[in-house]
């Protein structure tokens, strides 16, 4: 811009940021080498961590920026796990590939769901979310070919023959079944960081700059010349895209699906949005020391049944009415440190 | 012809139920659009609360409505003066998260004094007789008082809402609170009343679930979504739409039953989808959201 004064430049990253882009390689190549220095344990607890990463990062972008505050989530878990057993049993298609044409077509069905939710604002659109997730639920369950009501298995022949898979068995010299933990631990790994990169570049580009002007104010935004629907539907339709993307891999991990379980309000809605806003809502890094923090929780607490929940539940009011900006937002304001910087800042040159 | 009739009738009686369900949330959402996600659980703590009242005390479901009436009341103004009223502002995300911790509470500390098993409130021999209407077709004692006690709740909330200052104070905030506030309303008292309020609705709502059907902790999410699709449907602040939007419910489910018995709930959220699409801002719209 011409009109700039020259004595000034424009900056996104930060010190801390320059430094955890070194360090980010770094630990990459370490989590990718992990399958031969850690248990298999280990390795399953990652895979939870990972997927459950990704889907607190997609509600992240679509909530904590564009303000959809969607609670229907499972609508696209359940149908990526559904569309990858359609596609493995039906069409006999490997599983690998099957996993991105299950993102493919969550992220087309997107689409017409946009359709109906988009008509509706604020709560309604809560509510509507979830009213299209329980529609999805139900339609599920009348096909019978992929187990009605009540749910089906994946055979043998299909999770044990997946591409890749046997060179995991030579390069691990591993039996079968761990083979398939180091496979889908790759691949959780991959989409988390896919998530993580898609957050962080589409937040730096000329998208992010709209999506952060509609965050903090949708009328200023629309004056200033944003799309806010359009650039909303596109969030939403990219988002269902990478949850289906998630929901396929977690079936194919568990080999076992069920209408109730796949489109569970809980599992795939609560628990993320839980994540977020203890991490905090609207940064990158909150789903990230969100998801580390409800791990901890569930590994030494999942034990104690009712009262875990009973304290997630006591958990969820107290960071709203106490922390609503969650740790990292704590951490950013009494600190200043961003890893992921996204805010475009005026520097004296 | 006959069997459609029934259809229709046994759906509307039906609507009267997801009214009752709806009447509370639809006090609470039009007056301070609060999301009220355990809205379906406290309904179910309610008929816990009468059924450990009948089963303690040896009195009959009257009695022990009279009783925990004012419990309720006294639950709700406390609910909403201590904690929920902290969370209402142009964010949807706070009474959102509060209100689903609520719920996650609700569920599991009634499972860990009720444990998990299904409960049913027992109102005599009432339950099962009914009023024929001509030959071919009769209709239940218990669902037409269930539409009769909809139609009973509805019309005193219309009577409190547009005739008394309470309500008066009720329409000021639910119009502008800023305003209401400058009027010399105290906004976070008449919030806490129009829950007590609710709850009472809610408490009437839990004895004819209990009576209806077993129930357990588990089941208050899928009340709370028939409830609130009846609001939505019905428009903010509408409570006669409230009522429409239970029996468009109750009708697109006992006909979508008809067809196919497995279609019963979809049905129900198919019409709730496609009133939406036409209006998405409900039949009746009252208030501006």
């Amino acid at each position: 811009m011409k009109e700039q004064s020259p004595s000034y430049r424009l900056a996104v990253s930060t010190a801390a940021s320059r430094y955890l882009l070194i360090l980010g390689v770094l630990a990459l190549a370490v989590l990718v080498a992990l399958p031969a220095l850690v248990s298999r344990g280990a390795l399953q607890d990652l895979i939870f961590v990972f997927y459950m990463l990704a889907l607190a990062q997609c509600w992240n972008l679509l909530a904590g920026y564009a303000g959809l505050v969607s609670v229907g989530q499972q609508a696209f878990v359940g149908l990526g796990g559904y569309v990858l057993f359609a596609m493995t049993l039906l069409f006999n298609i490997d599983a690998m590939p099957a996993i991105l044409i299950a993102g493919a077509v969550v992220g087309l069905a997107a689409i017409p769901t946009a359709f109906v939710v988009f008509r509706l604002r604020g709560p309604y659109f809560a509510i509507g979310t979830w009213v299209v997730a329980e529609v999805f639920r139900l339609v599920l369950a009348q096909f019978k070919q992929l187990g009605g009501g009540t749910g089906m298995s994946l055979p043998v022949s299909v999770t044990n023959d997946t591409f890749g898979l046997e060179w995991i068995k030579t390069l691990f010299d591993v039996r079968t079944a761990a083979a398939r933990d180091i496979q889908t631990y790759w691949v959780a790994l991959a989409i988390a960081v896919g998530t993580l990169l898609l957050a962080y570049l589409l937040l730096r580009s000329r998208h992010g700059l709209a999506l952060a002007a509609i965050r903090d104010s949708e009328t200023a935004a629309e004056s200033v010349g944003v799309d806010n629907d359009r650039t909303k539907l596109w969030i939403y339709v990219v988002t269902a895209a990478m949850t289906g993307l998630v929901g396929a891999l977690i079936y194919l991990y568990k080999a076992r699906i069920s209408p109730d379980a796949a489109f569970s309000v809980l599992d795939w809605t609560a628990y993320v949005i839980l994540i977020v806003v203890i991490g905090g809502i609207g940064t990158i890094e909150g789903p990230i020391v969100g998801v580390i923090v409800f791990y901890l929780l569930q590994a030494y607490l999942a034990d104690f049944g009712t009262w875990y929940l009973i304290l997630l539940g006591a958990l969820a009011i107290v960071i709203m009415l106490f922390a609503p900006q969650g740790i990292w937002g704590f951490v950013t304001q009494r600190f200043g440190v961003e890893l992921f910087p996204t805010r475009r800042r005026l520097m004296r040159r | 012809m006959l069997i459609w009739l029934d259809t229709f009738i046994q759906g509307a009686l039906l609507g009267g139920l997801y009214a009752l369900f709806a009447a509370g949330l639809a006090l609470i959402f039009g007056i301070m659009r609060l999301v009220n996600l355990a809205h379906g659980d406290l309904i179910v703590f309610s008929a816990f609360l009468v059924l450990a009242l009948v089963h303690a005390l040896g009195v009959n479901l009257v009695i022990a409505f009279l009783i925990a009436a004012p419990l309720m009341f006294i639950i709700g103004f406390a609910l909403q003066h201590v904690l929920l009223n902290r969370t209402l502002g142009k964010d949807i995300l706070p009474p959102l998260l509060v209100t689903f911790g609520l719920s996650i509470i609700l569920q599991n500390g009634l499972q860990e004094v009720f444990s998990a098993d299904s409960r049913r409130l027992d109102a005599g021999n009432i339950e099962t007789s009914s009023i024929p209407l001509f030959s071919g077709l009769a209709i239940g004692v218990m669902p037409l008082m269930t539409f009769i006690s909809a139609a009973a709740v509805i019309l005193i909330l219309n009577r409190i809402f547009y005739h008394t200052r309470l309500g008066r104070a009720f329409r000021a905030t639910s119009d502008d609170p800023q305003c209401a506030q400058l009027m010399g309303i105290d906004n976070r008292r008449v919030f806490a009343l129009a829950m007590g309020l609710a709850m009472v609705v809610t408490l009437v709502a839990a004895v004819y679930l209990g009576i209806r059907a077993n129930f357990d902790p588990s089941i208050g999410p899928s009340r709370l979504i028939y409830a609130f699709e009846a609001v939505i449907i019905g428009g903010l602040g509408s409570f006669w739409g409230t009522l429409a939007g239970g029996i468009i419910i109750g009708v697109a489910q006992t006909i979508g039953a008809h067809v196919n018995p497995e279609w019963q709930i979809l049905a129900g959220h198919l019409a709730f989808l496609a009133v939406l699409i036409a209006r998405p801002r409900g039949l009746f719209p009252r208030a501006v959201d």
